[in-house]
């Protein structure tokens, strides 16, 4: 607040009116902060109050199936988190499944964007590239898990692998569309210096693609985390078992309730992930990007 | 541009120019001649046709017509940033000033930083380039606002912000592009005197393009009419006002006389 006092005291009369402009509407988004604050919560607990009525009576009433197929919430939270033998399986798994996502992330960020710069130089590359992209989202991993199996073998290599096929496309598409972000007129500017293409990509289509890129980023650690999983399910070998093989060996015994919880453990990986790239994206673009919101 | 001279700039900021209009200008070569221009896009859309006309150092020209008769045209083809399909162009492009209709800020940059760039894509070293910049931010009043981001500017402001980033390379020649279209008539006004006091100043030589023909005589020592599309010169007006023009001046019956028969003109043109 002082800040922009001294600001205003520094301006002509003109130049000092027209701050107020933006700083009025930060007060007024202020209102909906408690809203922001209960939504989460509330809805979190009609989702646990509908899964402990599928599980009494939902499953029976509706499809005719046994309640025990959907463990209650208290059971599931009871078997997986408080009775230690299973929590320790399942939190050891979350953490390899962290670092398989971590890394198969960080592989797939430096190929998708050197992809997406490479695409962004010309339209003939984009349009060479695009098909292959799309084909690369509709492949079944069933039908390539020989072929990684014995090029990657066991361990996490071939998880990595499946990671990074699965959350590879956003990163491309949402970093190529950023770099043609940057509109024609901030093009004109440098070519009216007759600035260089490195001039033109670092300090014009880079810089206005970094709000679509950390767009990129969150859909794909999402991404990351169920192509860990993916890749778990698939290649179960090796000493190191994500909570995509103690999820896997639960289901094989037919115990319900740590597979559940591994999927929430699953789920919060995710959501953890998310939180932490809103975070870094704010941190980075938020004080000059102005996302479009709607009005509320 | 140099410590000194800039320095000097500064120190006569207060004592107005003679008007610019005057024999000893008007001898010398020009800092922008189109000779013959004419412009056909590759749709095929004639734009310009034959266009023929001179801007000497310490003269404001302005050019009026209707939409799309091809006036934003002529600026492109005069920076470069189209090339002609005829005729030739005569300008010194090392220093030229652009102003576009849009501001056209770096969204990721504040105020400063976006002065400067001009002057960082020139390769002038970061210490000249600030100390231009600061200048420059001082001369469009935007004092104070140096570490702003686009996003928290009005759009007067922003144009602000745009003039100074041209006025970084200290233009010989400056461009302006229907710049004040989008702003209300009071800002519009604000700016209109800036850059008045600008080209005082600095004594470049102006081409602006507009719709307003008030702002055209408000601002020029000369207005040229153009037809609709493929544009040409049709009408060619002095403006015999002296310099620095209160914003009285725009009810001043001569004024009101004179932005009459320009709008004669433009009526004829648009037939």
């Amino acid at each position: 607040m002082t800040m922009t006092a001294k600001a205003i005291a520094l301006t002509p009369p003109d130049v000092a009116l027209d701050l107020v402009g933006p700083d009025a509407k930060v007060r007024d988004r202020r209102k909906f902060e408690i809203s922001r604050v209960l939504g989460p919560p509330i809805v979190l607990i009609l989702f646990v109050a509908f899964w402990q009525y599928m599980h009494e009576s939902g499953l029976r009433a509706w499809f005719d199936k046994p309640g025990f197929l959907l463990p209650s919430p208290v059971t599931v939270v009871n078997d997986s988190f408080v009775k230690g033998l299973a929590r320790g399986k399942l939190l050891n798994g979350v953490k390899w499944t962290a670092v398989v996502s971590l890394v198969g992330l960080g592989i797939t960020i430096v190929l998708g964007m050197v992809l997406a710069i490479v695409m962004a130089q010309a339209r003939w590359v984009e349009r060479s590239f695009y098909p292959y992209l799309v084909a690369l989202q509709a492949i079944p991993i069933l039908a390539v898990v020989p072929i990684i199996l014995s090029v990657f073998g066991t361990g996490m290599q071939p998880r990595l692998f499946v990671c990074v096929m699965i959350a590879f496309f956003p990163i491309v598409t949402n970093t190529l569309f950023g770099l043609q972000s940057a509109d024609a007129g901030q093009h004109d500017l440098f070519t009216l210096r007759g600035a260089s293409r490195w001039t033109r990509l670092w300090k014009l289509q880079v810089p206005a693609a970094l709000p679509a890129v950390f767009t990129g980023f969150r859909i794909s650690a999402g991404l990351s985390v169920i192509g860990a999983v993916v890749g778990e399910q698939f290649f179960r070998g090796g000493d190191k078992p994500g909570i995509g093989i103690v999820m896997e060996g639960y289901r094989q015994k037919n115990i319900y309730p740590q597979v559940y919880g591994g999927l929430i453990l699953a789920a919060g990986l995710g959501i953890w992930f998310f939180l932490v790239f809103g975070r870094l994206s704010r941190r980075v673009v938020g004080h000059w990007y102005e996302a479009s919101r709607k009005p509320s | 541009m140099t410590a000194t001279r800039s320095t000097d700039n500064m120190a006569t900021t207060l004592s107005p120019m003679p008007t610019p209009f005057n024999a000893a200008t008007k001898s010398s070569a020009p800092a922008l001649s189109f000779s013959s221009v004419s412009m056909v896009f590759p749709d095929g859309t004639h734009a310009l046709s034959e266009t023929t006309f001179d801007v000497h150092a310490g003269e404001f020209v302005t050019v009026v017509g209707p939409s799309g008769c091809g006036k934003s045209t002529l600026l492109r083809i005069a920076s470069g940033l189209n090339p002609a399909t005829s005729g030739s162009v005569t300008v010194d492009r090392s220093s030229l000033g652009y102003v576009f209709q849009d501001a056209t800020l770096l969204q990721w940059r504040n105020v400063l930083r976006n002065v400067e760039l001009m002057a960082e894509l020139e390769g002038i070293p970061k210490e000249e380039r600030r100390r231009r910049a600061q200048e420059a931010i001082e001369l469009v009043g935007l004092k104070g606002a140096e570490s702003k981001y686009p996003k928290q500017l009005s759009g007067g402001m922003k144009m602000r912000a745009s003039l100074a980033r041209s006025l970084v390379l200290d233009p010989s020649v400056f461009l302006f592009d229907e710049p004040f279209g989008a702003v209300d008539e009071i800002t519009r006004e604000r700016l209109n005197d800036e850059v008045i006091n600008l080209f005082q100043r600095k004594g470049f030589a102006g081409l602006f393009i507009t719709h307003s023909i008030s702002e055209a005589v408000f601002l020029s020592t000369r207005v040229l009419v153009m037809s609709a599309r493929p544009g040409r010169i049709v009408a060619d007006f002095a403006v015999p006002f002296a310099y620095p023009r209160p914003p009285e001046l725009r009810f001043e019956p001569a004024f009101a006389e004179l932005s009459g028969r320009i709008s004669h003109e433009l009526r004829g043109a648009h037939s």
